[in-house]
């Protein structure tokens, strides 16, 4: 299925040519596809239609940057859209003016939160805090033994009763405890419940009253599907969460479960557990993970290179040249270096979706080396040659290739290169101008 | 995959197009969205909040609305629209369904829908929509069981879809039907894994085979395995770590465990049950993928349905890889664990 969405991406992008304002077709057409992929991603069915309609709304009439194509304008946009609705980074705990700080982990049962509850304890130990974790989890068999186990190999220590405690009041007890041997962070591991269970989530509501916590984190795992809406939802309506821990990250889920449970409660995801070791526990990149629920990392990434290695001032500079056939071989330098900044040839070749669909291009190999020879070649010429590579006659040609390192076939076959990429564009311009100047006379009155 | 393909998913190619544009229609004033954007309390940009806040809303009328929609397309004697199909749409997409699945049920509707009566067709439809999941699911598979000697049932899966707790239940149903059953402690690298499964070994009267923590899995199995021989029991349940099906290190260990297994007990294990949360999305095709091609998985154990989740990626796998749902839990007591009943699962699909 992954394999298909880049497939039917390039497909798309073939159909989308053309510059100008970004049509409404071309937006459908590539929202489409993009709508599919955040599917496929788990994003919820309801959030991907609130999210589409907003993309096309901002999309349409957009001016297509020179760079990029229909197709890849509309991604750009869903890209940025995506990565702001998944909020700032801010991965930081909310800490009390009047510590202990305390710390609920609420969540579904297997969300992970006996594990993410030793991680966070672990990661704000090195940041110089001195928390305490107490097992609140008294229903799941083991489950206090598990903290405990994981508390010793972080090093923090662990408040428990027995199985089948009142949760609240080993909670209470935790925090007590915390503030009279002076630990300034208490992390609470709770018992996953579903969040339909009406007795449990009171549970969880009067212990939120008795500690008074400055964080209530939702923990998730990031391979939920379409229920993390409701899930999120509904914790969020009982407790009022104050952010979001993803788990589960280092699989090859999409998550789309981060974007549904973001957009569902409003609140900050702040972490993200990558791994079963108890260091294990990273902050938050709205724009990783924007793009890993994309699904659509080569095209993010050949868009920015380009964004990033196109000068627009440059690129209208050239165009205006074009047209008044200045273009010397400085220019052709230039262009040379600008397609050299945005990576290797052949991996952008591949990058570029629907190119590979191009008759005849699908098995050009592109040659690293001669690309630096021919920048070599320029380099060694004089400011004259290269705007008047007339004058370069045979004794200047054998001190180009001297210059460059390069033969005097080299020299030859770079001048013979550049000749006929100018008087392509001379065609091309002097056709522009042929066209134009005959529109004045009104030579064509079917174009307006 | 054909959505964007000719002319057979016409109104598929539609639905996956559409924009809704009739929303807007719907949404409320903005003063509500704000005052729940105020209430979202984020430093973002003032637009970001807006977004936000009518998501929100949006998805708390969704909860409300999904109760008993199909039920009113039933009663309605709607002409087979765009609304009619975009409601089915949504049902199965919001199940978990997957975007392929679904388009594949839809596109099998439309052709119907060409030849259908005007009226009530819609109760028609729904009725074949039913039966084409039915079909997808496949008929009961009981769990097997070998005539002579022990039964090896190997559990496995990602972390935290209730393995530990799967074992322990299906060897208090096993013990409650009067066979002999010991539980192989063979997840030996979670904290308190082993304590765990002990504890479902009192509740179930089964005895558990165990080692130390760290210890090797293959040979916790291989003793498990040695014991059940011994002992003369009916089942030997191995509990197995949950590892993500990306971490090939680990996946090799669990093909350890079945090799080890094979070696012991000829023509063992007779089962691989593959534990799969309900409330997981499309990763879990990925999930069952992996794994089967590692251990050879012959069911599913769909845990956690007593949610609100639907689980309704088990249609793909069954479709693609022609795994069968076994088993279903249903909720944290001893007994919670049922076989699968795909009427009643397709029932639950389209209802809530």
């Amino acid at each position: 299925m992954f394999e298909n969405l880049t497939a039917r991406l390039q497909e798309t992008f073939r159909r989308l040519r053309g510059k100008g304002k970004l049509s409404e077709r071309d937006v459908d057409e590539a929202l489409r596809e993009v709508r599919i992929a955040l599917l496929e991603a788990d994003v919820n069915f309801k959030v991907v239609r609130d999210f589409i309609a907003r993309v096309r709304e901002r999309a349409c009439g957009q001016e297509v940057m020179a760079s990029l194509t229909p197709g890849q304008q509309v991604i750009k946009i869903v890209n940025s859209e995506l990565t702001e609705l998944m909020g700032g980074r801010e991965s930081k705990i909310q800490y009390s003016p009047k510590p202990p700080t305390v710390i609920m982990l609420v969540g579904l049962q297997g969300s992970g939160k006996t594990t993410t509850a030793a991680k966070l304890a672990n990661l704000l130990k090195r940041q110089g805090k001195h928390p305490l974790l107490v097992a609140s989890d008294t229903r799941r068999p083991a489950a206090i033994r598990q903290l405990q186990v994981l508390g010793e190999k972080v090093g923090v220590d662990v408040v428990a009763t027995r199985e089948g405690d009142d949760a609240v009041r080993v909670a209470k007890q935790g925090v007590a405890r915390a503030a009279a041997i002076g630990r300034d962070v208490v992390i609470i591991d709770t018992a996953g419940r579903l969040h339909i269970d009406d007795e449990l989530m009171d549970e969880l509501a009067r212990m939120k009253g008795e500690v008074n916590p400055s964080e209530v984190l939702l923990v998730v795992d990031a391979m939920t599907g379409q229920d993390a809406v409701n899930v999120a939802g509904t914790f969020n309506e009982r407790l009022g969460l104050s952010g979001i821990i993803l788990t589960k990250l280092d699989g090859d889920a999409r998550g789309g479960a981060a974007l549904s449970a973001r957009a569902v409660t409003g609140r900050p995801i702040k972490f993200v557990g990558v791994g079963e070791k108890v260091e294990s526990l990273e902050p938050f990149h709205p724009d990783r993970m924007a793009s890993r629920i994309l699904g659509m990392g080569d095209v993010l990434s050949l868009i920015e290179k380009a964004e990033a290695a196109y000068d627009e001032a440059k690129a209208r500079k050239l165009a205006e040249k074009i047209r008044s056939n200045e273009f010397t071989l400085e220019d052709f330098a230039d262009q040379l270096r600008q397609m050299r900044k945005i990576g290797p040839l052949d991996e952008i070749l591949s990058m570029i979706p629907g190119l590979g669909r191009i008759r005849g291009l699908s098995d050009l190999k592109v040659d690293e080396g001669q690309l630096k020879r021919v920048e070599a070649i320029v380099n060694s010429m004089t400011l004259e040659e290269r705007r008047n590579p007339a004058i370069i006659d045979g004794s200047r040609r054998k001190r180009i290739a001297r210059g460059s390192g390069t033969r005097i076939q080299d020299v030859n076959s770079v001048l013979r290169q550049f000749e006929q990429v100018r008087d392509m564009l001379r065609q091309f311009g002097g056709a522009e101008k042929a066209a134009r100047r005959a529109m004045r006379k009104g030579a064509f009155p079917f174009v307006k | 995959m054909g959505v964007t393909g000719g002319g057979v998913g016409r109104f598929v190619k539609r639905l996956f197009t559409k924009d809704e544009t009739k929303d807007d229609e719907r949404s409320r004033p903005p003063s509500d969205s704000n005052a729940l954007a105020a209430d979202a309390g984020q430093s973002g940009p003032e637009e970001a909040k807006g977004v936000i806040a009518r998501l929100r809303e949006r998805l708390a009328r969704t909860r409300d609305g999904l109760v008993g929609r199909v039920e009113a397309l039933l009663g309605r004697k709607v002409a087979l629209d765009d609304e009619f199909f975009e409601e089915l749409e949504a049902i199965l997409l919001q199940a978990d369904v997957g975007v392929k699945a679904t388009a594949r049920l839809l596109r099998g509707l439309e052709a119907r829908a060409a030849g259908a009566r005007p009226g009530g067709g819609a109760n028609d439809l729904i009725n074949h929509l039913k039966e084409e999941v039915l079909e997808m699911l496949g008929p009961r598979e009981p769990l097997r069981k070998t005539p002579s000697g022990a039964t090896v049932i190997m559990v496995v899966g990602v972390n935290g879809t209730g393995k530990t707790t799967t074992v322990g239940k299906l060897g208090y149903r096993f013990r409650r039907e009067g066979s002999k059953v010991i539980l192989g402690a063979s997840d030996t690298f979670r904290a308190a894994a082993i304590e765990q499964l002990e504890i479902w070994g009192e509740r179930a009267g089964a005895d558990v085979i165990r080692h130390e923590e760290g210890g090797d899995p293959g040979a916790v199995a291989y003793d498990a395995c040695q014991a059940a021989k011994a002992r003369r029991a009916d089942y030997v349940i191995l509990d197995t770590a949950g590892r993500l099906h990306t971490r090939v290190n680990l996946m090799e260990e669990l093909k350890k465990v079945r090799r080890v297994v094979e070696r012991e007990i000829p023509g063992a294990p007779h089962e691989v049950l593959l534990v799969l949360d309900a409330t997981s999305g499309q990763n879990a095709i990925a999930q069952a993928r992996t794994f089967k091609d590692a251990v050879e998985v012959t069911g599913i154990a769909l845990t956690k349905l007593d949610g609100t989740a639907k689980g309704g990626v088990v249609l793909a796998i069954r479709e693609e890889l022609g795994i069968p749902v076994k088993l279903v839990g249903i909720g944290e007591g001893l007994e919670d664990l049922r076989d699968f009943d795909p009427v009643e699962f397709a029932e639950a699909l389209f209802a809530r």
